[in-house]
């Protein structure tokens, strides 16, 4: 991939191992600034494994994961970082496979929470917001118009103070990449952010995902089984197989790639496929959503 | 015709019923032994075993009945105990205001005795400890079983320090809370890993080694005797006595004539402002970023790492805070009763003060003082029932339960709200009990 953004996350020798699996072997790959890298293979290849290792949930058995800052800072070595410090510090942010909202809470508390550590170092240790200090108001306000920008976004200002869990499956889907987006991240991890949603709502989270990489300086990192989503918005995927990466290219060439279809199908031979499964993934793909 | 139906089924399992209380009943109540002075004989007595069946047959029979009426409802029941959007629950700050009014005035209204005064402080004290417990339990999701190990913290610092040091009661107060909240630190640091039953566990063991360290730590904390003699307290220097020797008391500094009652109303002054500091507290907190972390780290801990929340950081403050608030309350026992003995920091008050803020809605204020009052008032009130009363107690308890599963006060008030957003769904009447 000749890509003229800059690097922004690099991992190089990305080994997991639980016991004798490798549940991801010798994994390298960049992923770029303002670009969309997606990670596909099939159920069990070990996606979710390697998104667990950049958000610090596991520790990798080997390998380095360094971040750059699109500021030029140093770059941090995610494999050395505890879980919240990779969100805090390094600014990772992700979603969950299976949605992680805050669901007694309402919406609109669910986009503070993620501004928790700004708002925190702004309360002072709980002080100045306990007096209402104008420096904690001021923040608490431009938190409240971050919040309010990324509701708008995703269509739920309406029901801003409705709790979390009452809202339908495909808006706690976009309320969660919002809430992540609103922890300012410089990359974001989203895990199967179209599984469950129908075709309107899949298009809806291509526009979405779009928006972000066209208004916000970060790179996106995701898992998707929704070809849909993969090929209409990535710029770069890569295919893993049963931990380990098999192809790595633009989705035009992933898409015709011989490998990549032998994985997901499982052919022996690559003249034996019709034409209509070499030309297009979905029908594979969709057998694999859950 | 449905009725009947419904019936019908109901009377076969009824009937099933009495006619099993009756067999068990024949044997145990049907014969009696008579020890006359021919000897024993055998006296016969089927009418009670006939009332037995007939007790249970008609009970069973209204129990079921009322089950299925019960059951008919949770339909709209359960749509509406979570507030899907709406708008500020308007009742609930109103209803709180009455009761701060109702408790500022109690000491003067016509009714007020010392004995209704006595039993107000020791309510204020429970609906303080449940406030307290409120951070750790309902806020932050931490079972906590030990809670009462950081009471009994609060009154030995304050009776020791008042013993050994001749310490006021005014800087022993926030020494207390200090050393309260360093006990909750250090229970949190051994627990930050473990969540719901085994959290609770270990917080059980930690009360008790507390309570067992004061009975046996003779030489500090004198065992099983306690702390007698403890200093009362005084109105900012001025002693409650009649006389006392090279100071003004309160009664000559005002110019009033002596009277005993000043120092329970002074005591029920001050616990009432101890308990809405409190409240004031928590409900400040739960709108600052560490208030939302707590709620946030209760619904998912894991999410909050993914957000970057200092897992451990926020788990300790709320142990400490709560922890900070028993103190206070403790003090304040201790300086109310005079003597403590590790016998008052039992497991029974632990419980007791958790049932409180299950039994009112976890998180909910209001709710709390309403339970406090269920589960500590009527009980002192109720005091001449005896026995019953705990009967009472725990029928009372298995029946909220079964009414308010969620407590008595279960709803949320967001932290937050969007001012512009249009308030979709009406709330339902039920939602602002």
């Amino acid at each position: 991939m000749a890509s003229d953004s800059l690097p922004l996350l690099a991992v190089e020798h990305l080994t997991m191992r639980f016991g004798g699996l490798f549940a991801v072997n010798d994994l390298s790959f960049t992923a770029y600034q303002k670009e969309i890298t997606a990670i596909i293979g099939p159920n069990g290849a070990g996606k979710t494994t390697v998104f667990n290792c950049l958000t610090g949930f596991y520790k990798p058995s080997v390998g380095r994961l360094s971040l750059t800052p699109p500021d030029d800072g140093a770059p941090h070595l995610l494999e050395r970082m505890d879980g919240f410090r990779i969100a805090k510090v390094a600014k990772v942010a992700r979603t969950f496979q299976n949605i992680r909202l805050f669901t007694g809470m309402s919406v609109l508390e669910n986009l503070m929470v993620a501004q928790h550590n700004k708002l925190m170092r702004a309360s002072v240790y709980s002080v100045a917001g306990l007096l209402g200090l104008r420096r904690f108001r001021n923040q608490e306000r431009q938190s409240l118009e971050i919040a309010k920008y990324w509701l708008d976004k995703i269509d739920l200002s309406d029901q801003a103070d409705w709790s979390a869990g009452n809202l339908p499956y495909g808006s706690q889907r976009r309320l969660e990449i919002a809430r992540a987006m609103c922890t300012e991240p410089v990359l974001l991890c989203l895990d199967e952010p179209a599984a469950g949603l129908n075709p309107r709502e899949s298009l809806q989270l291509n526009d979405l995902l779009l928006d972000i990489r066209r208004d916000q300086n970060i790179g996106i990192l995701l898992i998707e089984h929704d070809m849909s989503v993969v090929m209409n918005i990535s710029d770069h995927i890569i295919v893993l197989d049963h931990g380990a990466m098999i192809a790595d290219g633009t989705p035009v060439a992933i898409r015709s790639d011989p490998t990549v279809i032998r994985a997901y199908l499982g052919a022996a031979d690559d003249e034996d496929l019709p034409p209509e499964v070499t030309g297009d993934l979905r029908p594979a793909a969709t057998s694999g959503v859950r | 015709m449905g009725t009947l139906s419904r019936l019908t089924p109901h009377l076969k399992d009824s009937l099933a019923a009495g006619l099993l209380a009756g067999l068990l009943a024949l044997p145990m109540l049907g014969f009696r032994l008579v020890d006359s002075a021919q000897g024993l004989s055998l006296d016969y007595r089927f009418t009670w075993v006939a009332i037995a069946a007939a007790t249970v047959f008609t009970g069973r029979l209204i129990l079921l009945q009322a089950g299925d009426a019960i059951r008919r409802r949770p339909s709209q029941r359960s749509a509406s105990t979570q507030p899907q959007a709406g708008r500020p629950n308007k009742l609930r700050p109103i209803l709180g205001w009455l009761f701060i009014a109702g408790a500022l005035v109690l000491p003067w209204a016509p009714l007020a005795d010392r004995n209704l005064l006595d039993k107000a402080t020791l309510l204020l004290i429970y609906v303080m400890l449940g406030w307290g417990l409120n951070v750790v339990v309902g806020l932050a999701g931490l079972l906590d079983l030990g809670y009462v190990a950081f009471y009994a913290v609060g009154a030995y610092s304050y009776a020791l320090l008042s013993q050994n040091f001749g310490l006021s009661f005014w800087i022993c107060l926030p020494l207390a809370g200090l050393f309260s909240a360093s006990f909750g630190m250090l229970l949190g640091f051994p627990v930050l890993r473990l969540r719901g039953d085994y959290l609770a566990i270990v917080t059980l063991g930690f009360g008790e080694i507390v309570r067992v360290v004061l009975l046996n730590w003779q030489v500090v904390t004198g065992g099983p005797n306690g702390v007698s003699g403890i200093q009362r307290p005084s109105f900012f220097g001025l002693p409650f006595l009649a006389t006392a020797p090279g100071k003004t008391t309160f009664h000559e500094f005002f110019g009033l004539p002596f009277s005993p009652d000043h120092r329970i109303v002074f005591l029920y002054y001050l616990i009432l402002v101890l308990a809405l500091v409190t409240n004031l507290f928590t409900l400040r907190i739960r709108r600052l970023p560490i208030g939302r972390a707590w709620e946030a780290l209760r619904e998912d801990e894991t999410a909050c790492r993914s957000l970057g929340i200092d897992p451990t950081k926020t788990k300790l403050s709320a142990f400490a805070i709560g922890a900070m608030f028993a103190g206070f309350a403790g003090s304040f026992f201790a300086t109310r009763q005079g003597f403590i003995s590790p016998e008052s920091f039992s497991f029974l008050e632990s419980a007791i003060i958790l049932a409180i803020v299950v039994l009112g809605g976890l998180g909910s204020q209001i709710g709390i003082v309403l339970s406090a009052f269920l589960l500590v008032g009527l009980p002192e009130w109720f005091r001449d029932l005896q026995q019953y009363r705990m009967l009472a107690f725990g029928g009372a308890m298995v029946l909220i339960m079964l009414w308010r599963p969620r407590g008595l006060l279960s709803n949320r008030e967001p932290t937050i709200r969007l001012a512009s957003a249009p308030s979709r769904v009406a709330q339902t009447a039920e939602d602002s009990v």
